[in-house]
């Protein structure tokens, strides 16, 4: 039981609920559909960037509370970062989704520390990091429109 | 006044479903601290001791390849692997052993059948499928239209689940050249009305293959009454190990068909000018076979053989239908996906505002195992609007605290996401 309660922490309902930054952005300068062949989830990532900086970010799609909230939370902490912090964060959310049990998870990753009770539920592991992978191709590369969890 | 002569006593059919858990040794263990309920029977079913007996003692004493020695091992192997095959034939009521092809699974039966068979069709053909079938049943179909020119064509299925009869019948034409069906839905639980769309799409001219992977552990399946031209299933929802499946096919057809690999064991004789072709069912079973798994699937009809179907069927229809009332009548928010009249075992459903996953997570920390997801059936989620359900399966152990305790866990995940 406290492992389920560490995976669904309150913010993870929270942001599952009332997911922020949802929906399409008309003037983004990058789109990337994300899928989850495992569960048939998809989701789709609007990124406007400028100047090295995420101006603007939204997602639409349909998926498990652990891929909305994630996705909710992520496009909460980058929406305004550099494109450098974001791709950082992504390294760091990707080491909290997977370190092992007795390593502490990343210190300063706030909110996004609630994201940690997916290492006890490795068939979980995709739904967190389906958004992050559709950030990461977004600001990264040129012409990669696509990306799956497998 | 009737006679009754019996040369040998009729053995015991069983009937006692929960004096059968003991069978398993899987159900009885703890999963998070819980006793395990395990639902997901559609996906892959429990092996009984007499499996895992029969696996281990192919293993320990007789191991050795058939057909080809003179050795003792070599024989006795032979007789196992064979011996499973003439259980089979028994099992589904062949006319004979030579109709009787071993494959991977259901999926590797119909992909034989769509390419060696296939290789009939052409431009302007068609191949007529259901709207619920597994993607087992689809995907092999659109590489031989692919390959061939012809057309897949699609019978719909009404909002409870159940066939559209009459499209289907509107559908099949005298261009319709393979009708495959699945016996019972994986996604839906639906049980199709086999017997009467192989008796029309015959009159139309058309050979059938039916999907049988969800039905054989369920119902006894008779191959010669429902007439059909080849019945696919699996040994591991049957109760015995992954790896193992069947292809039926009726002689006449397989006689006349091409290889679909070729290796050792399908040929007579090969030179580099020509090679001449084993003998039916050898022709379609190139390569040492999975002998340890066949004898295994084996082991899995002669358990069967030991139960009363019609009792089997009560037990199961029980269950299906206390599992219904039940999560209509405690869980809020429940929407049942697939209400056919006419079902087997399956109980696919979706929670308001809940994503089939995460009832997934949180039924498994109460111990109970369910699938979530497509099912390998989009078109089916797609068709009810749905990314996915939640599916609860059941076999001849469950029992109803199985049931009782997944309605319990769903309340609990309603609980964690309403508060």
């Amino acid at each position: 039981m406290d492992e389920l309660k560490e995976l669904y922490r309150q913010v993870i309902l929270d942001h599952n609920r009332n997911p922020r930054n949802f929906g399409e952005l008309a003037d983004a300068t990058r789109v990337v559909s994300g899928v989850n062949p495992l569960c048939g989830d998809k989701m789709t990532l609007y990124v406007k960037l400028a100047e090295d900086k995420i101006d603007d970010i939204r997602f639409k799609g349909t998926g498990c509370a652990i891929s909305v909230a994630s996705s909710s939370l992520m496009t909460e902490r980058v929406k305004g970062a550099p494109v450098a912090v974001a791709l950082r964060l992504f390294d760091q959310v990707h080491e909290l989704l997977t370190a092992a049990h007795d390593r502490e998870p990343p210190a300063d990753l706030d909110k996004l520390a609630a994201l940690g009770g997916v290492r006890e539920y490795p068939s979980r592991v995709k739904c967190a990091s389906l958004g992050w992978h559709a950030l990461k191709s977004a600001i990264t590369a040129e012409g990669e429109t696509r990306v799956t969890t497998e | 006044m009737s006679v009754v002569t019996a040369e040998r006593p009729v053995p015991q059919l069983k009937r006692d479903f929960e004096a059968l858990r003991k069978d398993f040794p899987a159900l009885h263990q703890l999963v998070h601290g819980k006793p395990l309920a395990y639902l997901d029977n559609a996906a892959s079913s429990q092996a009984p001791v007499q499996v895992q007996e029969a696996i281990a003692e192919q293993q320990r004493l007789n191991h050795a390849n058939v057909h080809r020695g003179v050795h003792q091992l070599s024989e006795r192997s032979t007789a196992a692997y064979e011996g499973a095959r003439e259980r089979v034939r028994r099992f589904i009521n062949a006319a004979s052993a030579a109709e009787i092809v071993f494959t991977r699974g259901t999926t590797e039966s119909i992909n034989l059948v769509a390419a060696s068979f296939g290789q009939r069709l052409s431009t302007g053909d068609e191949v007529l499928i259901t709207w619920l079938e597994h993607h087992s049943n689809i995907v092999p179909w659109q590489l031989a239209c692919e390959r061939t020119g012809a057309r897949l064509v699609v019978a719909p299925i009404r909002d409870d689940g159940s066939l559209d009869v009459a499209e289907f019948d509107r559908l099949l034409n005298e261009r319709t050249k393979i009708v495959a069906v699945a016996h019972v839905s994986n996604a839906l639980g639906t049980l199709n009305p086999v017997a009467e769309l192989v008796a029309k799409a015959h009159a139309a001219g058309a050979v059938v293959l039916v999907d049988g992977a969800q039905a054989v552990p369920h119902l006894r399946v008779d191959v010669a009454s429902l007439d059909c031209d080849f019945y696919a299933f699996s040994g591991h929802k049957m109760f015995g190990p992954t790896g193992t499946g069947v292809l039926y096919g009726k002689r006449a057809l397989l006689e006349t068909m091409p290889p679909y690999q070729g290796g050792g064991d399908m040929i007579l004789t090969v030179s580099f000018d020509r090679t001449t072709y084993n003998a039916l069912p050898y022709k379609f079973e190139a390569g040492t076979p999975n002998i340890t798994g066949v004898v295994g699937l084996g082991a899995a009809v002669d358990y069967l053989e030991g139960i009363d179907f019609a009792a089997l069927a009560a037990h199961e229809h029980s269950l299906l239908h206390h599992a219904t009332e039940r999560v209509l009548a405690d869980v809020p928010g429940v929407r049942l996906i697939g209400t056919a009249p006419r079902k087997a075992s399956v109980l696919s459903f979706v929670v308001d505002g809940i994503h089939p996953h995460d009832l997934g997570t949180i039924v498994d920390s109460e111990g109970v195992a369910i699938r979530t997801g497509h099912h390998c059936a989009m078109p089916v989620m797609e068709r009810f609007g749905v990314a996915a359900t939640a599916r609860a399966s059941f076999a001849l152990y469950n029992n109803r605290d199985d049931v009782d305790r997944l309605v319990a866990g769903l309340k609990k995940a309603v609980e964690i996401f309403r508060g």
